[in-house]
């Protein structure tokens, strides 16, 4: 049998030493080695012996659990030249990512136990970073009729979504909230009033205005977070709301929290780290849907983190090809590749500026999503499989999309200068990314 | 012309290859181009309306959307300083299914040709085709972005009627939120120093538009009682499907202009238009063909003010030193 390098590795024990060790969950934040043994964490202490392990030397670096990202479009099945489930895991890993929660919105949709089976045998069969697939809420994503939530759940998806569309009939939001009550997961809702946003391709705004783009206001978001409030209110059921960009929405969302509802959120780099402003002169790889917003809007993204309204950060990883994206503002496609640079943004953004400490922010990247998912991950407990990341919190790099992995080459970050950067990674104990 | 004008238009050089906006352009480049034209407006009085200045360059008009006037202006202005000139009209929509709009100008590239006059539905095209195109781009019109040679001649109109820009109040009347035209008169009118007030129904006047320097009114006469030029835009039928106005009845009886309307106006006013005109919806047609309109000389300026930036973006020397030659 053909023995892949990641099964030799395996086998062997490292030990990751002198580093400084970030691990939330333990809520671990100083100086340890840890003992890496047949993929999993075998030992955490702040002096450990080499005992004829291989040796990583983490002096200067933070080492932290693998990050897991509960927003990623990773295209297959259906558009495979925008993206595979083996580039975007190879892409997930270099960004530090050990763990992707891919996004239904396939072709086939995910909406029936068979796409789930292949996506899961897809990711196992590659090795890469673990994908756990998130199912749809309706069939084919039609906002009509509900999927059978057991069978996916059952086949292993970790949470419901219609993501690139909002669950828009009010009556079919309020019986998936409430027949997810059984199981315990979120369904996700992309908030967008979709009457309140046709035909909008950015930010409704100064910059829209003078580009004489169709402006998208924050209100068709916050719109939709305050009827599915009130929607989980009625039913106790748990909503998610993916990428949050409106301030209003955070405003909402921590009303609803302290109310006690059953609410979770998550924000992308970009939107915690970019305005509108980013589209003048019509930059396509600024283009997102919910479109980056104001000044207000992302300050107030970093204070929901701060206060954990918002709890998790998580890329929206949306690929496409360099055809589609170059392309007129109308006509090109909604969507960032951030797997690759959200360890750096946020990092940029948010460490550096003094918003965040390294170790909420590995929090958000890691323990947080995880739990959102389900998933034992996003920690460096013993026993558990071996997914480390070590980051170099002083390393400057460049944004060069042209070098990412993913088939996904454009970003808004392309150019800038970053301060952080993820330099090895381990999956189930084995170096899939190096120095 | 005024000497003000002229002196500074002297000191101005025109280094660039595109015509995008009048956003990009300095003070010093749109009277550069407005004296150009003037030099140039004498050549359609002419017998013979022709002059060598472009001769051997191509010029093609691309035009994804609809147009008559502004493509007919365009096609006038190249054939009569020489150049070679060709059509290419073609629904976006038809491009939408096959080929990229980059993917049709790399094949007009490749086919040598100096300059590209674009004209798009949506905002922004000609700024991505000038990006990738080594030709020269000329923005006839994209979405609801900019029209600079439509605001160009308006201002050349101006300038002939009244003599001086700077210090006048301009009223934009309409549907501001759609409207290309508005968008560059606003950037060429406050460059040039008038006041700018832009008026229309709370739905067509675009969110945070006076952080561009300008006025913001829904009360038509509070406008027309301050406007030394008032100009008129089009509604589209469109408009009242989408419930920015509820009927075009109601938009005539709160902006439409006639003769009654006018009466608080001042005695010089001049009124402008675009074109097409919707005779009856935002103009009636004693007004249209009053003594207030120059909506026919905008049109001859415009041939006038073409044919300056189709001359000055190939880079062809000095006008002065071309007409001692020939």
């Amino acid at each position: 049998m053909k023995k892949s390098p990641v099964r030799d590795l395996v086998m062997s024990s490292i030990l990751i030493k002198n580093g400084h060790v970030i691990d939330p969950a333990n809520k671990r934040d100083g100086r340890f080695d840890i003992l890496l043994d047949r993929g999993k964490i075998a030992d955490v202490q702040p002096r450990l012996a080499t005992n004829g392990a291989k040796t990583i030397d983490a002096t200067g670096k933070l080492v932290v659990p693998g990050f897991v990202d509960f927003h990623t479009h990773l295209r297959e099945p259906g558009r495979e030249d925008k993206e595979t489930i083996e580039t975007g895991a190879r892409a997930a890993l270099r960004g530090g990512f050990t763990t992707v929660c891919a996004m239904p919105n396939t072709t086939p949709a995910v909406d029936h136990r068979g796409v789930v089976d292949f996506i899961r045998q897809e990711a196992q069969r590659l090795g890469l970073a673990a994908v756990a697939p998130i199912g749809a809420i309706t069939k084919g994503r039609q906002g009509k009729e509900l999927t059978d939530f057991g069978e996916l759940f059952d086949a292993g998806c970790v949470a419901l979504s219609d993501d690139g569309h909002p669950v828009a009939d009010g009556l079919l939001m309020r019986r998936a909230l409430e027949y997810a009550t059984v199981f315990g997961r979120p369904l996700i809702q992309h908030a967008e009033d979709l009457a309140l946003s046709a035909g909008g391709v950015m930010h409704e705004g100064f910059v829209s205005t003078t580009l004489g783009l169709r402006g998208i206001p924050g209100e068709s978001e916050s719109v939709m977070v305050a009827r599915d409030l009130a929607l989980a209110e009625l039913t106790g059921g748990w909503v998610h709301f993916a990428h949050l960009s409106s301030g209003k929405s955070v405003e909402l969302i921590r009303q609803a929290k302290r109310q006690g509802l059953r609410v979770t959120c998550e924000a992308t780099p970009h939107h915690l780290a970019l305005t509108h402003e980013a589209v003048e002169a019509f930059d396509t790889s600024a283009k997102a849907n919910p479109p980056l917003r104001t000044e207000a809007d992302r300050q107030q993204l970093i204070e929901g983190l701060r206060d954990g309204t918002i709890d998790c950060i998580a890329t929206d990883h949306a690929p496409h090809t360099d055809w589609e994206k170059d392309a007129d503002f109308d006509t090109a496609p909604f969507g960032i590749s951030g797997l690759e640079t959200a360890l750096g943004v946020c990092a940029q953004t948010l460490v550096q500026s003094g918003r965040l400490s390294w170790s909420q922010l590995i929090e958000k990247l890691s323990a947080a999503p995880a739990r959102l998912a389900g998933l034992e991950a996003g920690t460096l407990s013993i026993g558990v499989e071996a997914d480390v990341v070590l980051i170099d919190p002083a390393a400057r790099w460049t944004v060069e999309p042209r070098r990412f992995i993913s088939k996904g080459r454009h970003s808004p970050f392309a150019g800038c200068e970053l301060t952080g950067a993820v330099s090895t990674v381990l999956r189930r104990g084995a170096e899939v990314v190096g120095a | 012309m005024t000497t003000t004008i002229d002196q500074a238009a002297k000191t101005a050089q025109w280094t660039k290859k595109d015509l995008l906006g009048l956003r990009e352009l300095s003070a010093e480049e749109i009277q550069l181009i407005l004296q150009t034209a003037e030099s140039f407006r004498e050549i359609s009085l002419r017998p013979i309306k022709k002059v060598p200045a472009l001769r051997g360059k191509t010029v093609v008009n691309l035009f994804f959307e609809p147009s008559t006037r502004t493509r007919t202006s365009f096609e006038l202005a190249a054939k009569r300083l020489s150049a070679d000139i060709v059509n290419i009209s073609t629904q976006a929509s038809s491009l939408s299914k096959g080929e990229t709009v980059l993917d049709t100008v790399r094949n007009l590239e490749a086919l040598k040709v100096d300059v590209l006059v674009i004209r798009h539905a949506a905002a922004g095209v000609p700024h991505l085709i000038a990006k990738r195109a080594t030709a020269s781009v000329i923005n006839a019109g994209d979405g609801a972005h900019e029209h600079p040679t439509q605001a160009l001649l308006d201002l050349f109109t101006i300038q002939e009627k009244k003599g001086r820009i700077e210090g006048l109040t301009v009223a934009i009347l309409g549907d501001i939120v759609h409207s290309r035209v508005a968008r560059s008169n606003i950037w060429g009118l406050t460059k040039l120093g008038a006041r700018v007030i832009v008026c229309g129904p709370p739905t067509l006047l675009p969110p945070h538009i006076e952080e561009l320097g300008v006025t913001a009114t829904v009360r038509a006469e509070e406008a027309l009682r301050a406007a030394d030029v008032l100009m008129l835009l089009r509604i589209q039928h469109e408009r009242q499907e989408a419930q920015l106005v509820p009927s075009l009845r109601e938009y005539r009886l709160r902006y439409g202009i006639d003769r009654a309307r006018l009466a608080p106006a001042k005695p010089d006013l001049l009124i402008m238009h675009p074109g097409p005109i919707n005779r009856g919806v935002e103009l009636d047609s004693d007004v249209a063909d009053g003594p207030f309109s120059v909506i026919l000389d905008q049109v001859t300026n415009g041939l006038a003010v073409r044919m300056a930036v189709l001359y000055l973006v190939c880079g062809a020397p000095r006008v002065d030193e071309e007409e001692s030659g020939s």
